[in-house]
This record gives structure tokens, C-alpha cells and sequence, in this order.
């Protein structure tokens, strides 16, 4: 992970996987346990969907806004999705203020393939006037707090964010689009859930923190949908995964995505 | 809530008083990576601030041999507002940075920290008038939680003029319609103004007026500022009694 | 107490956070007042790493340049380790600094000078000094490292024989745990993170042994 500009601390190393190979972690969690999660929804008022995820101590917050425009040149009678992540400054010391570095770009990227390959949204009924006006959903994923695996912590927060998410209905006039001044909800239509894996020595280790993710050779994040089907798969790093490697993440991903889709409705209901 | 026009009524267009404050919740110590940290709901402003250093400042050659240069960034997120906006930084948002800088500067022994960087970070979560002076409370909670040496607190509120009439604390329909914007930043102990700007046209009196006003604000907010310091310790306190 | 209110109005000698006004002298960090001996000082709940020449302290390196590595030490600026104080010889140029000491490594170490634009500059030369091989580093907010110590190290002395841990304190709010077993371990960490919400209220040295007796009892 880019933080602390690459460098990794020998002794953290060390320490980190002597503990795993003991079958621990050093927070005392299992190699597969994820630490606590807590959900909120509805936490913003001028976003139309909203919520806030924290996974131990990382924290991102999520805001869906829709709007209306040009849809992209190659799916002229689609509607529009984008992600986008920003990691703030005050995340961590070393996060500079700035456009999107590498890390942030492929974490927007990952959580939004994790979403577009699901269809969470007919993409087909979000159109206006074919070719010329569409509906744009925006998904901006604010990272407040860095302590490892941001990107489950994003894709949670970006489809519970969608799910509560209610849009102003527009209605064409004359060749024009305009706001109706109806809403109703988003309507999702799948619930992918991403899983992100880091192999430390010989062992897999789920929902890594940010000292796991600083020592590690290989993080590996797979999406899963409520049936069981994979979405998107990434992997990072620069050791290799042999095929039972591959095997077991995709069950421990399975597992995990369906345990942790119980938490997308959110806690505390705002 | 209905906006219509308040002329011939007391209330304001959300239902205050023309003195009267919108509600203030401040707590320090919210984000675990940052020095000092503090989160502010104003009204429906929402804003987490995040305090860094001193700490090296980089590049080196800019570094300032006798003193601490301190950096703020005011940012808005792209859900802040209606419609979404772009994230990439915008003038006001430069702007807003600069005067944050020149609101905090006066209450920071920055001459104790040479050649190194405080560094100041204001992310706008959701805005509704007001996101300057509720940010520069924020970031006076934050900078003392990191254990920053201060001379006093900084507290700061806007008054201004609607409908000819003069009120405290503006929100977003106020900030746009009205007829002039006079958010003040402000050393409650010291007495002394860090931050005085105004927007729109106002007589010398009325100008002073809201000076006035403003600073009572400032004073109101300066309570609210001290109880998120304190609370953070009386909590644990409390706990370890039971 | 919070920065700016007055502590005391009239002569005294002005201690620890706090500074002199129109003859007022008021607190520059939150904290507890003390008053004593002609003088008035602030206990502060919250401040950063000041560092001072005889600090022991606990860094990580994390660049190498011409003759020295530059620290980490979570203090304004990074500190220096000059050759000569690393290894006990005159810098030459076919030294391979690297295989010395090299990025990423961690050290423990003594502030010896401060240079004229404040960086500190370290030494690992003498006993219980040099590359730490072995065991992991936690942080506590430097301002409660005393409590941490405790009168004469009456605390920490406490903890290490109750829990069977080796404990080096870094002045810089990181402190090196060495355990036998990942279980003793965890528990000094506990500890620690008890005495940093804690820190503040009176009666610790207790509440720290009953939890000390408690943990001990757990893991039986």
C-alpha cells in the first residue's frame, strides 16, 4: 500500500508473520475473521443516498447524487454510473492533498466493476431521451480513516448508500428534460459484496489492517453476489497464487460476502 | 420547511430568532490517524477537521527558518452540496483555505516549531452556510486535541442582514439571498478579531452591529468549544468511577 | 484548563504550558493546572514529542544519505544518525551503508545534540543501544510516558514483573514489548492502552494492578 510512501518496517514484518504462522493475528482476531462493522444509512441530507462504514478503524462514507445528462458515446440508450474515491488527507499522515493517485483510482474502479458486473441497475430503464439525456448515478466514496481494506469498506458503503438512495424522477417536456418534482426509490436490483484477502508467509488472511496490508506480498479482493455467483476479481501484489490458493479464497470469499450482506440495511436508521 | 420571504415576521426563514444560533454539537478526537481531530454539525453543516505536526514539512527549501508554516485546506466533498459538484479544488475553496490560515495563525505559537509545517485539513461533509466559520471551530478543537501551544481558542460565527433586518449565524438561503455576509473569527480571552470579512453593502453602523453580533456569537460558541474538550476526559472518568 | 484561560494574575514563575500576557499568565494546552513552589504549570493531556538531548527514543529509518540515515522519531522534524555515531569509526566511502543499517529498520537510540535548525541528532552507540531485531513497537500520546514509568519506574517495573514482558520506553511515545508468548504480549498491550484513556484520573497505579491481577487470572 502506498502509504507510508512503500516503506515497510522490518520489524513490524517479522513480527506479523511469526504471529500468523501461529495462526493469529495481532490484534487476536483468527486468520479469517473480519474485525467489527458498523453501518449507517441516510447519514447525509442533500446527498440522495448516503452511508457510513467502518470496518475496525477505517472509515469511508458514502454519497449517491443523481442527475441527469449525456450518457457515454458507446451505450448511447444507457444510463450512467460513475465511482469515484477520494482519499482525504486526513486518513493518514502520509495521504497528500491532491487529484486521485493510483491507489484511489483502483480502488474506485474495483468497487465499481464490483457494482456494474452485479447489474445493480437496470441500466436500461435509467434513459430519457435516447442518445441525448440519461440518468447519471454518482457514487463518491470519501475515505476518512485509513486502517487497512478499503475497499471492502467502500463497496459496503457504495451499495448501502444505493439501496436507500431515493431520486428525483424527470420528465421530458418539448424535447427538453426536466425535475418532475417526484422522487422515488433507486431501485437495486443485486447486493455485491467484496472480500479482500492478503497472504502473509503461507496463509490467507481476511479483512487485512493497515500493518497486514503493509507487509504483505498479495492482496487479493473478490466480489460475490447473493448467488454466489464471483463479479469482479482483483489482485495485487507481487507474489503468485497457486490454484488451491485460488479455490480457497474464492469459498472464504463466499462465506464472508453472504455473512456480511446482513449488515447492508444499515444499524441506526437515520 | 417553507422559504418564503420573512419581511413582515419575526422568524426567520427556518424558524429562528434574529439573534438566535443554529444548533452546535462539536466533538474532538473522531479521526484515530490524525494528531488532534474534531467534528462539527452547525445547523446541517457537517465537517470532520484533521490536525498533522508539527511535523517535517516537505518540500525542505520552503520551510520557514524562524517559524511553522501553517497549511489549511478547506475541501468539500463532491455530496456536500445540491447539485454534486466537482472534487478538484476550486477559488473559493483557495480562498476559504487562505482565510482559515489567517483566522488560526495569530492563536498558534508557531514560532516554538521552526522549519516545520502544521498542516490543517477541513473536509466539508455536507454545506448549508456558514462551512468557513464552522470549519475554523472545528479546526481550533482539532489543534488543541493534537497538542498544539496555543494562546487562547479560536471561535468564529457570521452575522449579517436580511430583509433590512440584522441576524446571527447565517444558513445557505440567508448566505444567497441576503444583503450582506459578515462571518468574524474571533480570541475570546485575548478579545482580538483574526478573521473580518464582509460580503454585500452595509452603512458604518450597521456594519458595526454586526461586528458586535458576531462576536456575541463567537462568545456562545466558545462554550460549546470547551465542552468538547473537556468532555472527552470527563467521559472516561466517568467510567472508571463506575 | 484550555489554552487562553488565565491560571494566575500577578508575579510568578511561569512552568510548563503555559506563557505570560499583560502580566497574566495563562495555559497554552489543555490540561490539569498545578500550583507550586512560586511557580504555575499545566500538566498537559494532550502534546506532541518535544524532543531533548538525553531522550531515549525509538526510530525507524527511513532514508540514507551521504554518511548518515535519516530517522523517524514522530518528533517536528527527523532526526540524524551520523556514521561515527552508528558504528564507532570515521566515515569512509566504501562503507555499505545499507548492510549497517538500512530502510525500514528499527532502532533504539539516544538524542546526543541538537543541531542549530533543531534536528535532533542520535546515537546508537553504548548498552541497550542499536538495531532491534526482535519484538513489536505500540504508541502512547508522549505526555502520558510518565505515567507509564511511574515514580522511579515503579509502574512499568509493575507490569514487565506481572506480566513477564521486556519493555524498553521510547520518550517519543513508542515503546518496544518483547514476550515470550503472543499472550503475555497482548496483554501489556492492554495495559498500555489502558493507561492512555486513563492517564488523567487519579488512583492508576491501583486500577492498573487490579487489571494486571485480572489478566493473570484470564489466562490461567
Amino acid at each position: 500500500m502506498a502509504a507510508r510512501g512503500g516503506i515497510v518496517s522490518r520489524l513490524k514484518k517479522k513480527k506479523v508473520e511469526e504471529v500468523v504462522s501461529a495462526g493469529k493475528r495481532m490484534d487476536g482476531r483468527g486468520l479469517e475473521d473480519y474485525r467489527q462493522i458498523e453501518v449507517k444509512t441516510g447519514v447525509l441530507e442533500k446527498a440522495e443516498g448516503s452511508a457510513e462504514v467502518k470496518i475496525g478503524r477505517s472509515w469511508v462514507m458514502a454519497g449517491v447524487k443523481v442527475g441527469v445528462g449525456s450518457p457515454f458515446e458507446d451505450t448511447p440508450e444507457m444510463g450512467v454510473l460513475m465511482c469515484n474515491a477520494e482519499f482525504t488527507p486526513v486518513a493518514h499522515p502520509t495521504f497528500e492533498p491532491g487529484p486521485p493517485d493510483e491507489e484511489s483510482i483502483e480502488l474506485a474502479r474495483v468497487v465499481d466493476r464490483g457494482l456494474r458486473s452485479a447489474e445493480i441497475l437496470d441500466f436500461n430503464k435509467l434513459i430519457l431521451i435516447p442518445g441525448k439525456q440519461v440518468y447519471l448515478v454518482y457514487v463518491d466514496l470519501y475515505v476518512l480513516n485509513y486502517d487497512g481494506n478499503l475497499i471492502d469498506t467502500s463497496a459496503l458503503a457504495a451499495i448501502a448508500a444505493l439501496k436507500k438512495a431515493v431520486m428525483p424522477i424527470y420528465k421530458v417536456k418539448g424535447g427538453e428534460v426536466e425535475p418532475s418534482g417526484e422522487k422515488e426509490p433507486l431501485k437495486v436490483l443485486k447486493e455485491p459484496v467484496a472480500v479482500t484477502m492478503v497472504k502473509i508467509g503461507d496463509a490467507l488472511i481476511v479483512d487485512p489492517s493497515a500493518d497486514e496490508e503493509e507487509v504483505m506480498d498479495l492482496r487479493l479482493t473478490i466480489t460475490v453476489d447473493e448467488e454466489g455467483n464471483i463479479c469482479t476479481i482483483q489482485k495485487s501484489g507481487s507474489e503468485g497464487l497457486t490454484m488451491d490458493e485460488i479455490r480457497k479464497a474464492i469459498r472464504i470469499a463466499t462465506e464472508k460476502a453472504a455473512a456480511n450482506r446482513k449488515l447492508i440495511e444499515g444499524q441506526a436508521d437515520a | 420547511m417553507s422559504r418564503r420571504k420573512v419581511k413582515n415576521q419575526s422568524k426567520r426563514y427556518d424558524g429562528r430568532e434574529p439573534k438566535e444560533l443554529r444548533p452546535i454539537r462539536i466533538e474532538s478526537g473522531v479521526l484515530p490517524n490524525a494528531d488532534g481531530s474534531a467534528y462539527i454539525e452547525m445547523g446541517r453543516n457537517k465537517i470532520v477537521v484533521g490536525v498533522f505536526g508539527p511535523r517535517e514539512m516537505h518540500p525542505k527549501r520552503l520551510a520557514m527558518p524562524n517559524t511553522a508554516t501553517l497549511r489549511c485546506r478547506y475541501h468539500m466533498a463532491p455530496f456536500s452540496v445540491d447539485p454534486r459538484r466537482s472534487p478538484a479544488p476550486s477559488r473559493r475553496d483557495n480562498e476559504i483555505s487562505m482565510v482559515m490560515r489567517y483566522a488560526l495563525e495569530p492563536a498558534i505559537f508557531l514560532e516554538r516549531y521552526p522549519r516545520s509545517a502544521i498542516d490543517v485539513y477541513a473536509e466539508i461533509l455536507e454545506a448549508d452556510g456558514g462551512t468557513r466559520t464552522a470549519s475554523i471551530n472545528a479546526a481550533t478543537v482539532a489543534l488543541v486535541d493534537a497538542g498544539i501551544p496555543m494562546r487562547d481558542l479560536v471561535s468564529s460565527c457570521a452575522a449579517g442582514k436580511i430583509d433590512d433586518k440584522i441576524i446571527l449565524d447565517l444558513g445557505d438561503y440567508e448566505d444567497k439571498e441576503g444583503q450582506a455576509d459578515v462571518p468574524v473569527a474571533y480570541m475570546p480571552k485575548l478579545g482580538k478579531v483574526t478573521l473580518l470579512q464582509m460580503d454585500g453593502v452595509l452603512p458604518p453602523d450597521e456594519f458595526e452591529q454586526c461586528v458586535s453580533l458576531a462576536i456575541e456569537g463567537c462568545n456562545q460558541i466558545y462554550q460549546v468549544q470547551l465542552e468538547a474538550l473537556k468532555k472527552k476526559y470527563g467521559v472516561v472518568a466517568e467510567e472508571v468511577k463506575e | 484548563m484550555v489554552p487562553g484561560d488565565v491560571l494566575y494574575e500577578g508575579k510568578i514563575k511561569t512552568g510548563d504550558n503555559t506563557y505570560r500576557i499583560q502580566g497574566k499568565v495563562s495555559a497554552t494546552r489543555v490540561g490539569l493546572v498545578e500550583y507550586g513552589k512560586g511557580m504555575v504549570s499545566v500538566i498537559a493531556l494532550e502534546a506532541g514529542f518535544n524532543p531533548l538531548v538525553g531522550d531515549l527514543v525509538v526510530g525507524e529509518v527511513i532514508d540514507i544519505e551521504l554518511g548518515q540515515w535519516v530517522v523517524d522519531i514522530d518528533a517536528p522534524s527527523s532526526a540524524i544518525l551520523n556514521v561515527p555515531d552508528a558504528i564507532d569509526a570515521p566515515f569512509r566511502t566504501d562503507i555499505a551503508m545499507p548492510e549497517i543499517l538500512d530502510i525500514g529498520e528499527t532502532i533504539m537510540a539516544k538524542i546526543v545534540d541538537m543541531d542549530r535548525s533543531r534536528t535532533p541528532i542520535l546515537s546508537i552507540l553504548g548498552r541497550g543501544l542499536g538495531k532491534v531485531e526482535e519484538g513489536f513497537i505500540i504508541r502512547l500520546t508522549p505526555s502520558k510516558i510518565p505515567r507509564l514509568i511511574g515514580k522511579k519506574g515503579s509502574m512499568v517495573n509493575m507490569i514487565i514483573k506481572e506480566t513477564g514482558c521486556n519493555i524498553v520506553i521510547g520518550q517519543n511515545g513508542r515503546i518496544l514489548i518483547q514476550g515470550k508468548t503472543r499472550e503475555q504480549e497482548m496483554n501489556v498491550v492492554r495495559v498500555i492502552e489502558k493507561i492512555e484513556r486513563e492517564a488523567h484520573i487519579s488512583g492508576l497505579t491501583n486500577r492498573v494492578q487490579e487489571y494486571l491481577k485480572q489478566l493473570k487470572e484470564e489466562s490461567k
